[in-house]
């Protein structure tokens, strides 16, 4: 397959491309996880007592602890993505391993938290509240493991020495995208867990 | 093209103490109940959060008023499908 | 442009065709080779949605159903719906000919992402593919899915919200690619006030594209793990809510009428000014309603759900707002008629699609207050007055810019010409066929006949028959411009790079356009509507 000639005729060019093309790209998740949000606040002002009871029995330290997880994987990617910048590509496999690692961690987290609701009869078809919970929860699980894959590439490609400071693209947008999915869990963690 | 600085690190580790912090707080006035308060500071400092890895983490400071565009429309369009459904399920 | 490049610059002349082979299309990053899989994709499912309307009609010669069963009639309006809106209307225009045309008009090599395009052109492909699986269990909802029964019917739904999520996928990633094209691979001097409206259409339908498909795509997933997990937002027993998955549907459905209808908007403001001769009349009036038009479309999506029991104030406001999307459409018109106004107007098969564009859509138009209106709705609400009105705005408005833009752009897209006499007796066919079977539902429906029943009562058994007469002359109308196409690709005459003495940048590419269109990108000094006012 021969290189395509648009994509990087001119790196500046290329650079910006990629980014707005990232912006456009987190544009439709903020859509996608808002038809999310927009059922959680319809059912919300619709039941307000079957919130208030069915949200005490999610675990809020584990919430808790995955958000700290979360963050700190977010900080992570961003000394990461700065190393490479600043000219320390070398550094970047290790920065983006400890993300990688964090992310397994919250999903970890994830399945305990699960298998104790499965455990307890609390299933996605047991009510609204766990609907909304499981699919929410769910459907952003799914994004930490498109996250994890990502990242993992770019680590490829900085062993492979295909990353510097003068192009560091892929590092760059595969970084917005795993703070965008931190984001999204630091909305997810209050509605369910905290104020339900 | 390269906007690594020296001062980028301190300003990263400034916003990871501070949504660590942040956290916290959520998570302790969540003990306390306020009624509808605790929704209202709940989403507040959410939204705190939310502010500090956009315009730190993501690099929105300093970004173009293009990508400020594209960064900003969704929440709009997300405003508008949350009002107008709740124009009909709040008043049926 | 000189005569002397139609003896080609490169190779053979076939530009980016010369490549032969499977693989040669199968991967190719050229954007124009990617567009030309769409158009073949979705002019194969345009034919196969017709076959299953022609089946509808032939059920519908008599009051009684006949020749299939109640269900047999159910799936083939599900199927001609879902397989039309799909995978015809929406992605035909903006990612068949949008793909081909956009880095052209741009004066760009390629589109922003290469591979991404790609990519979306196998995401379709899957989608359709998991569509025609879903047939061994084919669906009976109609292309609206709606809850509850979609969540209880034995049909293959989950299979079938699969694939449009793909298909939803593909649309989404072909949207965000044109952003950032236009935004960043515009020809130097390509400033945006003398990009072609075509662009500006297709910019305005992107954004839809990129904001609206997201929500469907999770409505479709929440719809497959209501039957799978049994979760319940849309399942009253459970405590959920029918009526939220009409709004998260028609949040996307009601926008996307506007990805369909824009892009085809975009072409007849291309074919205008070419075939009168004439400037533009209206440039930034006509640029800045296209984005309008997509703003507005995203404020009246209550509109479809009058009937639904939603609250009263909802009712109002989604009716009153509904009108405003009036006044950027009418603008458009206005604007056109006004460039057509004292032109040199010759009367070439693109142009005739483009008249009949606006002829129809006016008349589909002028129907839409009727329905968006409070009142009226509620007495015409699923009659066949509503089946007239998408079909005078769907078929009536973006399937004849479509054919006006395959007959326009033919000659650049595979170097032919067609054959222009038969073109025209293509399309006086179409335009008798189209209007007798559709504008007599507009009479059925105001008498009062309901949409989507085998059966009907003998009163409107005239207009059905008319109807069905009307739809095998569309169909012959169709199959004789088909067969022009196929006699274009085989022997048609070879065609100069600029045909239609049009100004805009693809014409100065070869016919067909070398892979990476230009030898050197084009300086833009001027807007491509100088017609008539220089040596065009």
């Amino acid at each position: 397959m021969s290189e395509p000639a648009a994509e990087h005729h001119d790196p500046v060019v290329a650079f910006e491309s990629a980014k707005l093309g990232l912006w456009t790209f987190l544009a439709t998740e903020v859509l996608l996880f808002g038809a999310l949000f927009t059922a959680y606040i319809v059912f919300r002002l619709k039941y307000p007592d079957l919130f208030h009871a069915e949200h005490g029995k999610l675990n809020r330290v584990l919430g808790a602890v995955n958000t700290v997880v979360l963050i700190t994987s977010s900080l992570t990617v961003a000394l990461g993505i700065d190393a490479v910048k600043k000219g320390k590509a070398r550094l970047l496999p290790r920065y983006f391993g400890a993300t990688i690692l964090l992310a397994g961690v919250f999903l970890c987290v994830k399945y305990v938290e699960y298998t104790e609701k499965f455990h307890h009869g609390l299933f996605p078809s047991t009510n609204i509240f766990f609907s909304l919970y499981y699919m929410m929860t769910g459907i952003h699980g799914i994004h930490v493991l498109i996250g994890m894959g990502v990242l993992s590439y770019v680590v490829v490609l900085a062993r492979r020495g295909r990353l510097s400071e003068t192009y560091y693209t892929p590092a760059e947008m595969s970084g917005l995208y795993w703070h965008f999915v931190d984001l999204v869990w630091i909305y997810l963690f209050p509605l369910l867990y905290l104020i339900g | 093209m390269s906007h690594g600085s020296a001062g980028s690190r301190r300003i990263y580790y400034g916003v990871f103490a501070a949504l660590i912090t942040l956290t916290v707080v959520t998570v302790m006035v969540s003990y306390i109940d306020l009624g509808l308060l605790n929704v209202a500071v709940a989403l507040l400092i959410a939204s705190a959060k939310a502010s500090l890895v956009a315009l730190f983490f993501m690099h929105l400071k300093g970004e173009s008023g293009l990508v400020w565009g594209f960064a900003l429309v969704p929440i709009f369009f997300l405003a508008l499908i949350i009002f107008g459904t709740l124009l009909d399920t709040q008043l049926r | 442009m000189s005569a002397g490049e139609e003896s080609g610059i490169a190779g053979n002349g076939r530009g980016y065709l010369s490549e032969r082979g499977w693989r040669s299309w199968a991967f190719t990053l050229d954007h124009k080779r990617i567009g030309a899989m769409y158009l073949w994709s979705t002019i194969v499912f345009f034919l196969l949605g017709g076959v299953f309307a022609l089946l509808l009609r032939l059920e519908l010669l008599s009051p009684q159903a006949k020749y299939f069963s109640n269900h047999a009639y159910n799936v083939f309006f599900t199927l001609h719906g879902a397989m039309m809106i799909f995978l015809f209307v929406i992605p035909a225009i903006p990612s068949g000919l949008g793909n081909f045309l956009i880095p052209l008009h741009l004066g760009a090599k390629d589109v922003a992402f290469p591979r991404l395009n790609l990519a979306s052109y196998w995401i379709f492909a899957a989608g359709f593919l998991v569509i025609i699986g879903s047939l061994v269990a084919p669906m009976d909802t109609g292309w609206t899915f709606y809850t509850p029964y979609s969540a209880k019917t034995g049909a293959a739904v989950a299979t079938l919200s699969l694939g449009v999520f793909l298909i939803g996928m593909s649309s989404i990633l072909t949207g965000l690619n044109f952003i950032v094209t236009i935004h960043k691979l515009r020809a130097p001097g390509m400033t945006w006030h003398r990009l072609p409206l075509f662009i500006w259409s297709m910019y305005a339908t992107s954004i839809i594209q990129v904001v609206a498909t997201p929500v469907v795509g999770v409505t479709f997933l929440l719809l497959a793990a209501e039957r799978l997990l049994g979760v319940g937002f849309f399942d009253p027993s459970k405590g959920g809510d029918p009526v939220l998955f009409q709004h998260f549907f028609w949040f996307y459905s009601h926008p996307v009428v506007y990805v369909m209808i824009l892009p085809a908007m975009g072409i007849v403001s291309e074919v205008i000014p070419v075939f009168s001769r004439k400037p533009i009349f209206g440039y930034n009036a006509i640029a800045y309603s296209s984005l309008a038009i997509a703003f507005i479309g995203f404020l009246v999506w209550g509109h479809h759900m009058f009937t639904s029991g939603m609250s009263p104030l909802a009712n109002t406001i989604f009716s009153f707002l509904t009108f405003f999307v009036a006044v950027p459409t009418a603008v458009k018109v206005f604007n056109w008629i006004a460039t057509l106004y004292r032109g040199s107007i010759t009367f070439e098969s693109p142009m005739l699609y483009a008249l009949t564009f606006i002829f129809l859509f006016i008349i589909g138009g002028l129907t839409g207050p009727f329905l968006g209106a409070l009142a009226t709705n509620v007495q015409l609400h699923d009659t066949y007055f509503v089946v007239a009105h998408f079909h005078y705005t769907m078929m009536g408005g973006t399937v004849m810019g479509f054919f006006a833009g395959l007959h326009y752009w033919f000659p650049k897209m595979t170097g032919r010409m067609l054959n222009e006499k038969v073109a025209r007796v293509a399309w006086a066919l179409v335009f008798l066929g189209f209007n007798l079977t559709f504008f007599t539902m507009f009479i059925a429906g105001t008498r009062g006949m309901p949409r989507r029943y085998a059966e009907y009562i003998p009163k409107f058994h005239t207009e059905n028959v008319i109807s069905t007469v009307g739809s095998a002359i569309l169909a012959l109308g169709i199959l004789v411009m088909m067969w022009n196409f196929v006699q274009g690709l085989r022997k048609g005459a070879q065609a100069p790079s600029d045909p239609w003495r049009s100004l805009t940048l693809e014409w100065r590419a070869a016919s067909p356009p070398e892979t990476e269109n230009f030898h050197e990108i084009p300086q833009v000094a001027d807007w491509p509507y100088g017609y008539g006012t220089r040596k065009a």
